[in-house]
This record gives structure tokens, sequence and C-alpha cells, in this order.
């Protein structure tokens, strides 16, 4: 992309003055007369058969307009399932109310509707649930094993998703080499948690037989393409709205029981039904996160030279496979990316996906890739520190080289350039690296834990249709839409396929069309997250928004131009190869004639008789659309070190310094893409010492309110230094890589690393995350009673 | 109908006259029966600061505060802050500084930095950061917004 006055620069964002004034309009601000609320009663059973369900009172209830289970709403929708081509699949169909059974705490059982949502809850309370309580199934790895009682009756076993990639030999490499080291680690569970929890009104108009779905999600085209068929609507008379969206981070990329629910409620009752999910539904049955378990093992050469990696994946994915990702679309990626950006000849990854009475896993921010990082890197570190080596060397004799790409990794990934060495030197001068082992050093001397942590990485994004954003996923994921208009006074309307929930996409959409075209910003509007503004899209996710929407809106300025071209030709009355275009005009080549846009425009539409009718017959509408694949995806990368420091009495972890060096290719903004790392690290962050979502043996869920799920607070978060070196563009259009996930990928090892660092002298390797204070003081407390022992 | 209770508020300056249940919450109050949607809802327990507001100049949970404690009082939402094109000093620097995603937060917080220059001096990065401990963000990682806060002039008149 050709840097222009807005491509590159730090543009302020034009949804900010919505944002900061209240002026926003989030789902749950929108007000259509008459629009009634839902509430639902929820399962307090992790595993139970439901015996009966008594709605008498609740229907008796003031303000109760129907009271619905899942007999109700039978035959109402065609089943939705997350198919996969994958073998050994074994896939789970939604359950929109739980019929029968129900597989996990939080899963709605009723549904109120009411006047309002305080009517409607007062009702939800007087539903009477009977239930014969079935053996609960929480443990991932016992659930895996044969003798389990089974979630799903009928199915083979708990084990959903199995999956296996082999390069080499790793017996060969792992029985050879002096040096192995291997560990069981473990990631906990986690939620997304947008600040604004989900949110979904429909309402049905039934004198046009229209149903207009308003979401808060990331993927409105995904909801209403599974919807139309679901519901049996036709398309063009079913419309999914995604306004502004409060935070997703994947966790509104999954079609979900509630928005199905909505639609067939609003059909029932020929109006306006919203569902506002509270916090604490929100932590009960939001798609959530990472769970796994992975046995992994590394052999090193006395070099440092890593010769096999093997590693086998328990993932615990909740009791559904989620639509429409399936259930692979966590652990499955944790193998695919384990590898990472390095060489490595011989390497082994298993995966089961496991169900348990757990909601649904998703995907979340960097899906697979933090798990992945954390595991590496932490052997990395593990077995520098065996060797006695610096972790820093270690990784430079063993990443990728700048003459080996494309590099094809031991998964089957294919690494296109990207500056993974450069990267890593450029992150350790940022953070003066020699230095700071001096530092750290002093520090130790004087009994001060510090610890330095690195996690260098490479991921897919903006992947095209030739890769399913999830293994063996039948729908498509590789293309967008821009679809250009230029109205009478040569203003152009950008509308999109890939939505934006908070990220800045607008701003960064409207400065490539206005770069494209050569028009000023303020004349470029961009519409987006309304499935009526183009025949087809997908949404935003897997770091695809700006390579996705810069790259069709490329094409389209093109296609625009080209039109602009030939509508100049008629009224200049020049031939099209004498007419340039360029700074907002079209002129012809001698310089004698010029038509502004808005010229040209007001002529072309409103002067009768100045073009030619054949030519206007023919040339149409001053618009144009344009899709854009990708075909495979573009490889992102970054080195993140983070310095620590461990508080033993305190038994408190600070993260006293951060520093990125990312290669994300072309920036449209800069501050957008700083604001998704800083974000991205926060999280990370959070994975890595706070955030858990904790089950008791019994599937009771202990962790459903903020008070219990820890997220960082200001004080958690150090001060970030980016830095994004000059490096080579990738091939793509617009040479842009995605930077969306970035953040949260490296910080999750970079932070173990740290404290597995600072914990050293006392032989602690930090194995599982997050490293809570408890935790902490688990592994200090151990760590007191070996050395009193010795 | 349940008992309800007639209450008096000036919201952004203008004064309100509402009959309400006694457990209608302020943020529900503001939201659905004035209309007044800028007040965002994160977690009705308090912890997450997306609903504060200002109450008699104080940063107040909206989630965790009745419609009926609010009888008497002044309130000022991010509807009463300053509007597009006329921004407060603290829309400005959020503005300028990039300082929200999505969004969701910023009431609250904008609520939070009024309250907090106000009251506390605010000189080192640090105590800004412990300032703004009472708000979650989940895009930001908080750094832009504790840049716009440390880029405000404290001295300046007239911050809300």
């Amino acid at each position: 992309m050709p840097e222009g006055r807005y491509v590159g620069a730090p543009i302020k964002r034009r949804e900010d003055a919505r944002l900061l004034t209240g002026e926003s309009r989030f789902v749950d601000d929108i007000r259509i007369a008459g629009t009634k609320s839902v509430a639902f009663r929820r399962s307090d059973h992790a595993h139970a058969r439901i015996v009966s369900i008594n709605t008498d009172a609740a229907k008796q209830s003031p303000g109760v307009v129907g009271v619905f289970t899942a007999a109700d709403i039978e035959g109402d929708a065609r089943p939705i399932i997350a198919s996969s081509r994958m073998a050994n699949y074994q896939p789970t169909p939604m359950q929109i109310l739980a019929k029968d059974k129900v597989r996990f705490v939080g899963e709605a059982v009723v549904a109120v509707v009411a006047e309002n949502r305080y009517l409607a809850e007062d009702a939800a309370e007087l539903v009477e649930i009977d239930y014969e309580p079935l053996a609960p199934v929480t443990d991932a790895e016992a659930a895996a094993r044969p003798d389990s009682p089974l979630l799903h009756d009928g199915f083979a076993s708990n084990v959903l998703v199995e999956r296996e990639f082999k390069r080499g030999d790793v017996v060969e490499a792992l029985w050879r080499p002096p040096v192995k080291v291997k560990a069981r680690f473990r990631v906990h569970r986690k939620t997304p948690l947008a600040l604004e929890s989900r949110v979904c009104l429909a309402e049905f108009q039934a004198a046009k037989s229209h149903m207009t779905l308003y979401t808060s999600s990331q993927v409105p085209g995904i909801i209403k393409d599974a919807l139309v068929k679901a519901l049996d609507i036709p398309g063009s008379h079913f419309r999914v709205v995604a306004p502004d969206v409060g935070g997703g981070f994947g966790g509104k990329t999954s079609l979900y029981p509630e928005e199905a629910l909505v639609c067939i409620l609003a059909r029932k009752i020929r109006g306006a039904v919203k569902w506002c999910s509270d916090r604490s539904e929100d932590l009960l049955a939001t798609s959530q996160a990472f769970d796994e378990i992975v046995d992994a093992e590394m052999s090193v050469d006395e070099a440092g030279r890593i010769l096999g990696v093997t590693a086998e994946v328990i993932g615990d994915v909740g009791a559904y496979s989620i639509y429409p990702w399936t259930a692979g679309i966590e652990p499955v990626q944790v193998i695919s990316f384990l590898p990472g950006p390095y060489r490595i000849e011989h390497y082994h990854g298993r995966v089961r996906g496991v169900a348990t009475c757990k909601p649904p896993m998703g995907p979340y921010r960097g899906v697979g890739r933090p798990v992945a990082t954390f595991v590496m890197e932490r052997l990395i570190d593990m077995a520098a520190r065996k060797l006695g080596l610096d972790a820093l060397q270690m990784r430079l004799t063993n990443i990728v080289q700048p003459h080996e790409f494309p590099y094809k990794t031991a998964s089957g990934m294919r690494w296109d350039k990207a500056g993974f060495v450069e990267c890593l030197k450029d992150a350790a001068e940022a953070i003066e690296y020699a230095a700071l082992r001096e530092t750290q050093a002093k520090a130790h001397a004087e009994g001060r834990m510090l610890g330095i942590g690195i996690a260098t990485f490479a991921e897919l994004t903006g992947i095209g249709s030739r890769l399913s954003a999830s293994p063996g996923m039948p729908i498509n994921t590789g293309t967008e839409t821009a679809h250009l208009s230029m109205d009478a006074t040569g203003g152009v309307t950008a509308r999109f396929g890939v939505t934006c929930y908070g990220q800045g996409l607008e701003t960064a959409l409207a400065q490539v069309v206005a770069d494209e075209m050569g028009m000023l910003i303020e004349d470029v509007r961009i519409i987006q997250g309304d499935t009526d503004a183009v025949g087809h899209g997908v949404g935003a996710f897997a770091s695809r928004g700006a390579v996705m929407g810069a790259g069709a809106a490329m094409l389209a300025c093109e296609a625009l131009k080209e039109k602009l071209v030939k509508a100049a030709s008629a009224l200049l009355n020049a031939p099209e190869d004498e007419i340039s275009v360029g700074q907002g005009a079209l002129t012809t080549r001698d310089g004698e004639s010029a038509l502004t846009y808005s010229e040209l425009a007001e002529r072309y539409y409103s002067h009768m008789g100045a073009v030619p009718l054949e030519i206007k017959n023919a040339l149409g509408e001053l618009s144009v659309s344009r899709m854009y694949d990708p075909e495979w995806g573009t490889t992102s990368c970054a080195t993140h070190i983070a310095v620590v420091e461990v508080e033993r009495e305190a038994c408190k972890i600070k993260v006293l310094q951060y520093v990125v060096s990312d290669d994300c290719g072309q920036m449209i903004n800069p501050l957008i893409v700083d604001g998704q790392l800083h974000g991205g690290i926060a999280q990370g962050i959070g994975a890595a010492l706070f955030e858990e979502l904790a089950y008791d043996d019994d599937g009771q869920h202990l962790s459903a309110s903020l008070v219990d799920y820890v997220v960082p607070s200001a004080s958690d978060v150090p001060r970030m230094a980016m830095r994004h070196p000059e490096l080579e563009k990738p091939e793509n259009l617009g040479g842009i890589r995605g930077i969306g996930e970035n953040g949260t990928i490296g910080a999750v090892a970079a932070i173990a690393n740290a404290v597995s660092d600072a914990l050293a002298p006392l032989g602690i390797e930090v194995t599982e995350v997050p490293t809570t204070p408890e935790r902490l003081f688990r592994m200090l407390d151990a760590s007191k009673k070996e050395m009193s022992n010795i | 109908m349940a008992f309800e209770k007639r209450i008096r508020v000036t919201v952004n300056g203008r004064a309100f006259e509402r009959s309400v249940e006694p457990r209608l919450l302020l943020s529900d109050f503001l939201r659905e029966t004035l209309d007044l949607t800028g007040t965002h809802v994160g977690c009705e327990h308090g912890v997450c600061g997306a609903c504060t507001l200002l109450m008699n100049g104080d940063s107040v949970r909206s989630c965790l505060t009745l419609a009926v404690q609010a009888d008497g009082a002044e309130i000022i939402t991010v509807e009463g802050h300053g509007k597009a094109g006329e921004f407060s000093p603290a829309q400005e620097a959020f503005h300028a500084c990039h300082a929200l995603q999505c969004g969701f937060c910023t009431p609250g917080m904008l609520a939070t930095v009024v309250d907090a220059l106000r009251k506390l001096p605010l000189d080192s990065e640090a105590e800004v950061r412990e300032a703004l401990a009472g708000n979650l963000c989940r895009c930001t990682g908080y750094q832009h917004i504790v840049d716009a806060v440390l880029t405000i002039n404290t001295k300046e008149e007239g911050i809300s």
C-alpha cells in the first residue's frame, strides 16, 4: 500500500465522539416500543435428568407474557450442529433450551418472557424444576477414559475430537540426545469477559414477515447464515445487526442458544424480545477458553539445538461442540502452533478434546496459540537452564532464519517471511538485555527475586479460503466484501462485511479508503456490523479485520476509480486511457480538463443528458463491490520480554517492565496497533497471574462473580513499550499482518518465564497458570520444605 | 402495581420527578425510565465500575444505588460532560490519547477521572493507576487511559 496521507498516521478515531458522550448505541440501548424481556431459569446441576418442570406459578406472576420450555419450542428450529470434516469427530446438536438433560451449571432450561427484566426475573424464580442428578463428568482426563460416565447418550466416548501431527522420528530424537526436559503443563479455564455482556434483541414484524436480530456479536454474517437455515426464514427477510459492541475477544464469535431463542420467541409473540445477560450469566454461559493439560517433552543437544518435541494435549471442551467452530477450535490449534517459530525436525503432537459438564469451549483471543507458546517457551527456558545457556541465545540458535522462508513447520503450517530474528534481537536491545541480566544478578545477590522472561512466537493472520479458521469446519471464513458507492456530492459510502467490536476498524478502513481514492477522510463514511450492508459478510475474529477489510477496500477502490474514468471519459469527451485519477479528481493527460469527484458525480447523476444514455445504462450507479480472498494467511510474529519481581513474603508478583517488538507489516494506524497490543498483553497478564474459572468436583461453578473471577486492574498492569521495526512487508494486499491477538499470545509465556526465572534459585519452574498468590505460596512452601530436608 | 415512591432528581442540570419502585436501581432508572443510555451496566455488583457516575460531586456506582436513594440528588452522567465538538477536558484527553476502544467502560472511567482529579494529587503514574483501579477496562490495558489522565491539566477550571 503506498503510504498516503492517512495510512500509517496516528489518526484520532471517529468512533470516539459517540462513545465519549453517551451517544453510542449498544444493543441494550436500542428502543423498540413494546419490547418484552427474557429471563432464564438456568440449571443449578452439572449433570442431571430433567424429571419435571412446573411453570404454573411463573405464568401467574405479574407482567408475564409467556413461559417456555424445550417442549414449547419443539419444531420451531431445525437442529444447529457444528459439523466438521475431521475424522473421529462427534458433533453435538445445540440445545436452545435444555431438553431431557442438563449438562452444565448455567445451561438455560426455562425462558420467561415478561414486560420488563425485573418482572421476568421475579417469575423465573417461581419455576420449579425436578432433577434426577447424574454422575458429574468434570475432570477431562478421567472423562477421556473408557469407563467414564457419558455426557451424551449413545456416544462412543466423551472424546469429541482427536488429532495428531507427526514429523520425523520423535522416538529416535528423544532417545538419542543427552539433554531432555519434560513437564506436565496446566493452563486453567478462563473467560473472554467483554465488559459488555452478551445482549440480543429480536424484532419480528409480522406484516412484513421480517426478522431483525440486534446482537452483541463479532460475527453477524455467521449468525445470519446459521439462523436463516435453522429458523427457515428467507435470507432476504432476516437481518442481523451488531451495532456498537462492547468488546468480544472471541466470546462473541459463536452462535448462542439465546440468539436463536429470542428470534423464536419474537416470532411466537409477534413482537420484540430482548435478553440482556447479567455478569453472572456471562461467567456461567459465555464460551470459555484454554483449559488444557499438556504433557510435553523436548530433547536438545549440548549446543542447545532442539532435536525433537512431543506434546500430548487434553483439552476440556465443555458440554457441547460450539457452532460453527467445533470443539476442535482451541485444543487442536495448541498442537498446530506448538512448534512455533523454531526449526524442529522431529515432532509429535496429539490432542483429545473431551466433553465435560462445563460451558462450551470457544475461540478466545489467540486461540490455542497462548497455550502452545506457553508450553514451547517454558520448555526452551527449562532446557536453557539445564544446559547453562542463556535464554536469548537458545532462541537465536533455534529460530527460523531469514533465508529459510517460506518455512514449513513440523505441524505442516507455512510461515511466510517475517521478522522472527529481527524482533527477537530488537526486543532484547530495547530492554538492554545484557545490562538487565547484570541488574538481575545484583538483585539476586541482595536476596531479591527478579526474573526476566522472553516469549517469541509466530501466528497466522488474515486467513484466506485455502485454510479453515477452525480445522475441518465447513463454513467459509476466507473472504470479505467491500461495497463502495459515490453519491451526487462525490462522497463515498463504504460498506463492509468485516465488523468492529471496539478495535477502531471504522477509522482504519476510512483511512484506507480515503488514501486509495485520494479523498478527504471526512468525505468517507464506513458502514459495518449490519448484514444489510453487503450481500455476504462474515465478521471480525482471528486477526482478520484489518487484513481482509483493507484488502477488500483496496480492490473496490481500484474498481470504483476505473468506473469514474469511464464516466469522466464521457463527460470530458476524452479517451479513457488519457484520463488519470488521483487527488480527488480526474484529469486529462494534457491537463486541459479536469473534474473533481463532486463535479463528476453531480454531472453524472444530476445533469440530464450530460452522459449519453447508452453509456449511463451500461455503467450504472457509481458503485462497485469486490470480495477479497487472501488465499492462505500471513505470518505475524513478535518477541515479548517481561521483568517481574516476586515478593516472597506477600506472595505477590509485580510486573516491572514489558517490551514488545513485533512485525505487523504495514500499520494502518499506529495508535490502534499499540492499543491492541496493550489490551492483549493485559489479558495475557490476567491469564498468567489472575484469571481462572473454578469448578469443583461436582461441576459447581465457584467463580460466577467479578469478586471471584479476578481481572487485572490499572495497578496490575505495567507501562509497556512497543517497537515496530521497519521490515519487509508481506505479499498480501496492503502488506498488512494481523495484530489483534499478538498481545495475549506472548504475554502468558513471557510472564510465566519471568516468574520461573525469578524463582530459579529455589529450583521452581512454573508449569501451571495462572500463578495466583495461592499457587505461588504453595510452590514457595514446597521448596522451603524441600530445602529443609536436604 | 407494586408500592412506588415519588423521587426528584436533577440529572445533567435537568429536574425530573418520577414514581419508582423502591427496588429500582439508579442505573436502570437512568437507562429505562429516563432513557439516558450513556450509563452502562457491566456487572451489577459494584466491581467493574462501568456504571460509575457523579452524584452530588462524588463518583458513585449506579448499579449499587437505588433510585430512591438518589432522591434530591444532583447527578451528572456521561451525557452531561461535553458533546461532540465541545468535549470536556477529560473527553478531549481520552480522544487524543486513544484511551478507549469499545467504549463500554468509558462513561464510568470519565466519572472516576473527573472525581479523582478534583480530590487527589495524581502527581505520579502509580497514583493515577491506583485511582483507576476500581474501573475495569478489557480493551486498552489501561496505558492510554493513564496517559490521558496524566495529560489533563489539573489546574484547568471546569474539569467535568
